[in-house]
């Protein structure tokens, strides 16, 4: 388990709303809310470029760690809002989604399913 | 100050159980003895303060202040150093005091700051005013609040606590059509008020996953639907109704990867033909009926006793 803290300090990470003293379970990628869903885990990290104010709610009901928007993408002020409101960290990135999984999978943060 | 104390137990209490540390400045700006009086006053302009205080090789040796420096244009004195206007009697507070102690300072003392001393080395640390104090009691204040809210929601076991042969609740969400601001809403809201009611976890959140897929069905497809939990101390059944255009085949919708979405709803990241299938995943039970023209009726089942729960899981696997 690493802190989402330590994790946002080493990838140069902004983090822009929520409390990132918590522990992030692995990570998951994808852009489809349904397929986060269905698979993403809780205390995941989530990776996308969606911004819109529905990756808040996926991101609550799912209890995930937290949102990282890639390739320098801001969220939407309503997202931005929410997620304040909701305590959802949003952290963001300029690079882009595949870049940024690589750095995480080299700091440890690894998928769910072991293969 | 005072009458915050005295109307207020809880922040008197957290007075009492703040360290000075908790509320000091410790970014604070400090001046050495040998400061012309001229700087100093450059100093306290730019920033914006009242006083500093005056350290030598990490010593605190004064504290001085606007009073100081006002005293001494009078005086004639704007060539020298800061170490002839200086306080040298230095009143300090040390870290682990608690706060209620500089309170204390605030009215026994016509000072607005006390410089904050390390007990073990007897270093400055930091300095403390009264927006400090406030600031400090209100940061408490606010996760005292969090924590409490959190603790009382967690505390409370509605089905345990009410008596009766049978208890049945009712929550009816309405939702909005094409909206997207509001998707998500009712869901979030429900997922609260089971919470509060003191539903496992488990079964809150797959209760709430699967009313959001139906709730994002609602916002995509059509004007208006509803959606209602009937909890009962068994079971939590939910009831999803619109009056949308209806499912033309229901056995292609079940299909994952299978949409019908408008581009304007995929591009939003939904329409990813997961709907359903995810809502039959997260439920222990699902019924959909559809007519074309009229509308769709969802109804999903969650057990909520422990063991029956796991094994309709799992014989559905």
């Amino acid at each position: 388990m690493k802190s989402l803290k330590d994790i946002a300090e080493k990838l140069n990470l902004e983090v822009i709303s929520g409390n990132t003293e918590r522990e992030v379970s692995g990570g998951y990628s994808s852009d489809l809310l349904s397929d986060v869903i269905a698979n993403a885990q809780k205390d995941n990290i989530w990776i996308t470029l969606q911004t819109h104010l529905n990756i808040v709610a996926v991101a609550n009901l799912k209890e995930l760690a937290g949102i990282i928007l890639v390739n320098g993408r801001q969220p939407e002020e309503s997202t931005l809002n929410k997620a304040k409101q909701e305590n959802i960290p949003i952290l963001l990135t300029e690079l882009p989604t595949f870049e940024i999984i690589g750095k995480l999978y080299e700091l440890g943060v690894k998928g769910n399913k072991r293969f | 100050m005072n009458n915050l104390i005295k109307n207020s137990s809880k922040t008197q209490e957290l007075t009492y159980e703040l360290k000075i540390q908790d509320a000091m400045d410790k970014n604070y700006i400090t001046v050495s003895s040998k400061t012309s009086v001229s700087s100093l006053r450059e100093i306290l302009r730019k920033k914006r303060i009242l006083g500093v205080p005056v350290v030598d090789d990490g010593n605190l040796v004064g504290i001085v202040s606007i009073e100081d420096y006002i005293k001494s244009t009078e005086q004639g004195k704007l060539n020298e150093t800061v170490e002839t206007i200086m306080t040298k009697d230095v009143v300090t507070l040390f870290s682990d005091e608690p706060l209620i102690n500089a309170i204390r300072y605030f009215e026994k003392y016509e000072f607005t700051r006390f410089p904050v001393i390390c007990r073990e080395d007897n270093k400055l640390i930091g300095i403390v005013s009264k927006i400090d104090t406030i600031k400090g009691i209100l940061k408490k204040l606010e996760t005292v609040y969090q924590d409490e809210e959190e603790r009382r929601y967690r505390a409370s076991h509605f089905f345990n606590d009410v008596i009766a042969d049978g208890i049945s609740i009712e929550l009816k969400y309405l939702v909005e059509g094409k909206n997207f601001d509001k998707a998500g809403e009712a869901s979030t809201r429900l997922k609260k008020s089971l919470n509060r009611l003191g539903l496992p976890p488990e079964v809150v959140r797959r209760v709430t996953i699967s009313t959001y897929e139906a709730e994002i069905n609602i916002v995509s497809y059509t004007e208006k639907g509803e959606i209602t939990a009937y909890i009962n101390s068994d079971r939590i059944r939910m009831l999803i109704t619109d009056n949308g255009p209806g499912i033309e085949d229901i056995g292609k919708a079940m299909t994952p990867g299978y949409s019908n979405a408008p581009g304007w709803v995929r591009e939003l990241g939904f329409g990813a033909g997961m709907g359903l299938p995810n809502i039959k995943k997260f439920s222990d039970e699902m019924n959909i009926t559809s007519i074309v023209g009229e509308g769709t009726r969802l109804e999903t089942f969650f057990f909520l006793n422990d063991n029956s729960d796991e094994d309709k899981k799992e014989e559905g696997k």
